[in-house]
């Protein structure tokens, strides 16, 4: 019943997005304001019947249903709840269905927020995104129906694969949805103004809001992906410049420059036509990475692999981009700037300077992340950039974004006098120069110059920051006799703008001097170690103590069936700074075709790190069990489990491994240390904490009483 | 289980003639107020606050010289002003 009700849901939910694009644009056209509700309606429509086909597919998962197809391709009944309820997301139809579910609610959310405002812009925009819901919807009923089912169901499923086991699985995945989806509603009330030729403060408001709250969440999406690569992946590292995860970083950039560069159009009326490309390319950057991931035509961990969905996502791309151009261009009259820039030393220009870095980022990663279609249509065969050709240019630019983000809080909007910015950046460069004589005189950093610019571009930020802080308690004291931190907290309350944007520069600089750091002075080290047998890295010793196993108790709670694992001393001049239990976990084989012993474990194989994570540094392990001296082993035990009792498997399975630890086995570790690692997540705890008070909306009654009483006796007087 | 499926269905589909044809059944041939720019106008005043105080910010903080706060605080009052003024003409 439910794969009925679920598959009729998505067929009307596609055709309440085709009658709700109808309603919409007949209601515009012809002002007859019933036909727009109707369409704004249509949304919240499709937002319930989604989610009565989310609940369905939820469900089936969670009551381990495996006459749904999809359930049976991605869970098991050995998955543990908590991984089947985020199997979900793990499949394409699934996760399809999931980026329905997340468009049509969050775009239910702008709706609603924008009902009694952007009269003429909203009904086209409902249209957008209707015809986004339209899009996916075809494909949930079209071409990956998350609702196909097997008749008779099989006993077991195919399990989740054991890489997606990790507890930032469950938030990761709809974390970055929301901000893909997200995007399509700047997008959509882009589109909405440019129709409508209402590119005006009204729209800049909504539109600043919405961009906010897309950049915020898939920013919270890609550090959570970062950190499910540094803490899953096995291989130490949190990014790889792999096409999924440069697709969602794109989209991130390039909306960072919009939040940025639609300030000056708030407040000065300039680069109109530049925000409206942005904010388009932004919209179009989100879909795009959406297809990376589910076209398989780029190679990618993170992605679905091949599949039929290629083809109609190159349509919508082409459709987008060419739809874009055609309203810039036909639009360019209502685009002109109305000012000039007024003085190179200004925030303006600041700003410009940083969305042509930001903008230029982003062109390096297009084109590494595509160099492999790029070299394959003019050479015939495709070749791959990696990560140092990646960091050859992002690193530089990486570099001047950091120093920018000190330069903005420190200068004037449209102009600065030379006296004033010769006293505000006294401090940020006497931080910088202070860091550089400290690096160079009294640690071994010399031989890493990059490292040591961005250790001084952050120690500017800090000082141009801390001292734009410091000056604001000052005034605010000054005017209300409050304490300091009292004084903080009204100066940031009443301010959110300008002091959440300020603490967004504070954490990026704090996470990209963890990056620097972790990758220049990062010591690494692969060893095959016995029991008792230690290695030196980067000055800490790592012993072997002991190995360890546990069948169907997994400790890491992922499900698997047998854990093989290691005790790792870690000591630094005899003195021991962590004990390490790294394992690797073995999951079950989708066929018997390894007998009942091998297929228990014949499946898919995970690291499951061993992690010490400091404020100064990690110490991180990885190990690899080398099984193979327990084949003959296993390969005997298959024969002694009577077809009847297979459970015996089991018992034979935990003699194996209490045999593999009394054997003093080889493994082989992959050994690191990084400094400042966790800088990164701190960085971007103060980036979201930022950006969330940047979009928290403003009382602002107050002030705003104070202010209409000033300007209207202003009025009188006029 | 088929014909209780098949009854949700209808239900899901009835709900959803309710939800999308409301405005229909409620006011048939509104026709909506020409926009007269006023929700323009009031986002456009806001933002001219949020400048005036943008302005008064970057003067406390010494970004600005007293001078240069002066003018900029005159023009961007003067501004508000004319939003106001157009604002009173809807009236």
């Amino acid at each position: 019943m439910g794969a009925l009700v679920g598959r009729a849901a998505l067929v009307l939910a596609l055709c309440v997005c085709v009658y709700g694009i109808g309603a919409s644009l007949y209601g515009a056209r012809t002002g007859r304001r019933e036909w727009v509700d109707s369409g704004r309606r249509s949304v919240y429509a499709l937002a319930f019947i989604v989610t009565v086909a989310f609940g369905i597919l939820e469900l089936a998962f969670l009551r381990s249903d495996f006459s749904y197809d999809t359930v049976a391709n991605t869970s098991s009944l050995t998955t543990p709840t908590f991984y089947k309820a985020a199997a979900v997301w793990s499949s394409q139809e699934g996760s399809l269905l999931l980026w329905l579910l997340l468009l049509s609610l969050w775009s239910s959310l702008a709706i609603f927020l924008t009902r009694k405002t952007l009269r003429e812009v909203v009904p086209y925009a409902t249209a957008v995104l209707l015809g986004f819901g339209a899009f996916f919807a075809s494909m949930t009923v079209f071409l990956a129906t998350p609702f196909a089912t097997t008749h008779p169901a099989p006993t077991d499923g195919a399990g989740l694969d054991p890489l997606l086991r990790h507890p930032s699985m469950m938030i990761h995945p709809p974390m970055l949805y929301s901000g893909y989806t997200l995007f399509t509603i700047p997008f959509a009330f882009a589109v909405g103004a440019l129709i409508t030729r209402r590119i005006d403060a009204e729209w800049i408001r909504a539109t600043r809001r919405f961009a906010l709250a897309s950049w915020l969440f898939l920013g919270i999406g890609i550090l959570l992906g970062a950190r499910w690569s540094y803490a899953e992946l096995g291989w130490g590292g949190y990014w790889g410049w792999d096409p999924v995860e440069n697709a969602a970083l794109m989209p991130w950039l390039i909306a960072t420059a919009f939040i940025h560069s639609i300030m000056i159009q708030e407040k000065r009326g300039m680069l109109k036509i530049w925000n409206a490309s942005l904010v388009l390319a932004s919209g179009t950057l989100a879909i795009l990475g959406t297809f990376l991931v589910r076209s398989g035509i780029l190679q990618s961990i993170h992605a679905f692999g091949a599949s039929t969905l290629g083809t109609p996502f190159v349509v919508l791309i082409v459709v987008l981009v060419v739809g874009s151009l055609y309203l810039v261009i036909s639009r360019r009259e209502i685009l002109r700037s109305e000012n000039r820039l007024d003085s190179l030393l200004s925030r303006e220009a600041v700003f410009m300077l940083n969305n042509l870095v930001l903008v230029g980022l982003c062109f390096v990663i297009f084109w590494g992340t595509f160099f492999p279609l790029i070299s394959q249509a003019l050479t015939g065969s495709k070749a791959a950039v990696g990560p140092p050709w990646f960091s050859q240019y992002t690193v530089p630019l990486a570099l001047i974004l950091v120093l920018l983000s000190g330069v903005g809080p420190v200068i004037a909007w449209r102009r600065a006098t030379p006296a004033n910015a010769k006293r505000n950046f006294r401090v940020p460069v006497l931080a910088a120069l202070g860091t550089l004589v400290v690096l160079l005189g009294f640690t071994h950093t010399s031989s890493k110059p990059f490292a040591i610019g961005m250790f001084c571009a952050a120690a500017f930020v800090f000082g141009s920051v801390g001292q734009e802080f410091w000056r604001g308690i000052g005034a605010r004291r000054a005017m209300s006799d409050e304490s300091p931190p009292a004084a903080l907290i009204s100066l940031v309350r009443r301010n959110r703008r300008r002091y959440g944007g300020y603490t967004v520069h504070i954490g990026m600089a704090v996470l990209f001097v963890g990056v620097a750091a972790s990758t220049a002075f990062q010591h690494v080290s692969d060893v095959s170690l016995r029991p008792g047998q230690s290695t030196l890295v980067g000055g800490y010793r790592y012993t072997y103590e002991k190995a360890t196993s546990s069948v169907i108790s997994d400790p890491n709670s992922t499900g698997a069936i047998l854990t093989l694992g290691a005790v790792m001393d870690v000591t630094k001049h005899g003195h021991r700074v962590a004990i390490l239990t790294p394992s690797a976990g073995y999951y079950p084989a989708p066929d018997t075709s390894q007998g009942p012993i091998g297929s228990l474990i014949g499946g898919e194989t995970t690291a499951h790190i061993g992690l010490q994570a400091g404020l100064r540094r990690d110490i991180w392990t990885a190990v690899q069990p080398d099984i193979d001296p327990l084949q003959p082993l296993i390969t005997q035990g298959n024969k002694l489990v009577p077809p009847a009792h297979p459970e015996y498997a089991f018992i034979l399975l935990a003699a194996i491994a209490k045999h593999y630890v009394n054997s003093s086995p080889t493994a082989s570790f992959h050994l690191m240390n990084s400094p400042l690692v966790t800088w990164i997540w701190f960085g971007g705890f103060i980036v979201f904490t930022g950006g969330l008070t940047a979009m928290w909306p403003t009382g602002g009654q107050r002030v705003r009483a104070r202010y209409l009483a000033r300007v209207g006796r202003d009025l009188q007087r006029a | 289980m088929t014909v209780i499926g098949v009854l949700v269905v209808f239900a899901l589909l009835g709900g959803v003639v309710w939800i999308v044809g409301g405005p229909l059944r409620a006011a048939v041939g509104t026709r909506e107020a020409p926009d007269d720019g006023r929700a323009a106008l009031e986002a456009a005043r806001d933002a001219k606050y949020r400048e005036i105080l943008d302005t008064d910010m970057d003067h406390r903080t010494g970004k600005l010289s007293d001078d240069d706060f002066h003018e900029l605080d005159r023009q961007r009052r003067s501004e508000a002003v004319e939003i106001l003024r157009r604002l009173d003409e809807l009236d």
